[in-house]
């Protein structure tokens, strides 16, 4: 019944202060990363349709596209949810939905997380970012359940810490850091496989 | 004679979600053999959220448990179908996406003297409603059957009826002005005890009638399908399915709208169309 996948899974849920604090780990992670990386970033579904996705393209060396629906999950990619969508993570593949915003959001950190919790188990690695809201916290909690790694900007240098302070209330032994050594943090985790 | 029963981890968190795994698929299978819709190629990871859901809402607590109601109470049923089956939406969402097609498809459909478009999974109808405003304002919709299909009756009967909640209107009203709407959106909506009743002219045309997806054939030929954001709810090979049956359904040259986030590509079909709008996910037919 278990799908079994050889990269890891990380999902990133970011919120206000997000696309500076995406952009400092992003920015350090190397392209052999052995994981695929899933965002969800609070914004507008009135923001430039790829202004978001080019300030992160600018800064990385994976490759950032905006998450298709059934796209395949590839270690080395970033696919950052669309605005006004949920971004849920199946089994190998993405998927999207337009159900109810989930606490006002959509993309819902919880319904991303969750969905990756699930699907990529001890592989996944939840990672939650600075905002000003609880969103995450809760899909935080299933990703430790079953397996996975919990990390979490420290809150004393994010930009907004409601939401990493919400994230450590639910899962109190998450990996604490500040966003300049997490993407050292992932690459402990994943691994960086040398392209073939 | 005694037997040794192996015990699965049922008790690890991992055992559990096997588990619902397992039980997701016999609610599946369950509701298709007793009732005949068939969602077991539903997109997992959101079907199962609607099923939870469901189960809450019903004061339940595990997945077999709806499976128990659902097949001993036809009530419960309906109620499961509902949730499983309504994508709501806004009127004019993308509003780009609206004009584009003012701009881009309304000029195609002017050189044809009829034009038939199918509507395809239009729930509650915001999008129907969308369409017929826009066509209305281009001087189109006396010269055109709107056929808005979905799998659930109740959905199509609240459709037909036309009314909104009020509290919508103002985020519609923007994006209807962003889309390049001509007029004052408040002309199209009369305000009611029960929400915005939409003027009976927007559906003269409109064909409302239950039509499955998954399971159900071709039933005409048409100039455009609307197919926006229903998909992302079917696993791969559903799609695909329901892309043979768009490509039966479409006239040669006959136009295809998809979700932002939707695509051709993979489906089988991507050389049947050229892309009239990449961004707008607007496919032509050439063959």
């Amino acid at each position: 019944m278990r799908e079994l996948h050889d990269h890891y899974l990380v999902a990133i849920g970011a919120s206000w202060g997000g696309l500076d604090a995406l952009r400092t780990i992003l920015k350090m992670l190397p392209a052999e990363l052995d994981a695929a990386v899933v965002v969800a970033q609070h914004r507008s579904p009135e923001s430039h349709p790829t202004a978001f996705r080019d300030l992160l393209g600018a800064v990385t060396r994976l490759k950032v596209c905006e998450a298709g629906d059934k796209d395949e999950l590839r270690p080395g990619t970033i696919y950052v949810a669309a605005p006004d969508y949920h971004l849920l993570v199946e089994p190998g593949t993405v998927a999207l939905s337009i159900d109810e915003p989930v606490q006002f959001a959509r993309p819902s950190i919880d319904v991303l997380f969750e969905s990756a919790a699930e699907s990529y188990r001890e592989r996944c690695v939840g990672v939650v970012l600075t905002g000003a809201n609880a969103d995450g916290a809760r899909g935080l909690e299933r990703v430790v359940e079953l397996g996975g790694t919990a990390l979490v900007e420290d809150p004393a240098t994010a930009t907004r810490d409601e939401m990493p302070r919400a994230a450590l209330a639910a899962v109190p032994n998450a990996r604490v850091a500040p966003v300049g050594e997490l993407a050292a943090i992932l690459v402990e985790l994943c691994g960086a496989k040398m392209a073939a | 004679m005694a037997v040794q029963v192996e015990h699965p981890q049922f008790n690890t968190p991992g055992g559990r979600l096997d588990l619902e795994t397992l039980e997701l698929r016999l609610l599946l299978e369950g509701v298709y053999r007793q009732y005949g819709f068939d969602f077991r190629e539903y997109a997992p990871a959101s079907l199962k959220r609607r099923v939870w859901r469901r189960v809450h809402a019903e004061g339940l607590t595990s997945i077999s448990g709806l499976l128990e109601r659902v097949l001993h109470n036809p009530d419960s049923m309906e109620r499961l179908l509902l949730d499983l089956s309504i994508n709501v939406t806004a009127m004019f969402r993308d509003p780009t996406f609206y004009a584009a097609f003012r701009d881009q498809v309304v000029p195609l459909l002017r050189t044809y003297p009829f034009t038939r478009i199918w509507v395809a999974g239009c729930s509650t109808g915001e999008e129907v409603y969308s369409l017929a405003i826009l066509l209305h304002e281009e001087e189109m919709y006396e010269r055109t059957r709107i056929y808005a299909t979905d799998i659930n009756e109740t959905v199509l009967e609240r459709a037909r009826e036309g009314v909104f909640p009020l509290e919508k209107m103002r985020e519609y009203t923007e994006n209807y002005i962003r889309s390049g709407g001509k007029r004052s959106f408040s002309e199209y909506y009369r305000a009611k005890y029960e929400g915005a009743l939409f003027n009976r002219s927007l559906t003269e045309s409109v064909v409302w009638a239950p039509h499955n997806l998954v399971q159900d054939r071709a039933f005409n030929t048409f100039n455009v399908i609307f197919c926006r954001n229903v998909m992302i709810y079917f696993d791969r090979p559903l799609q695909n399915r329901v892309h043979q049956l768009f490509h039966e359904s479409l006239e040669r040259f006959g136009i295809l709208a998809l979700g932002h986030k939707e695509s051709i590509r993979f489906t089988g079909f991507e050389d049947d169309y050229e892309e009239l709008d990449a961004t707008q996910k607007l496919y032509r037919r050439i063959r």
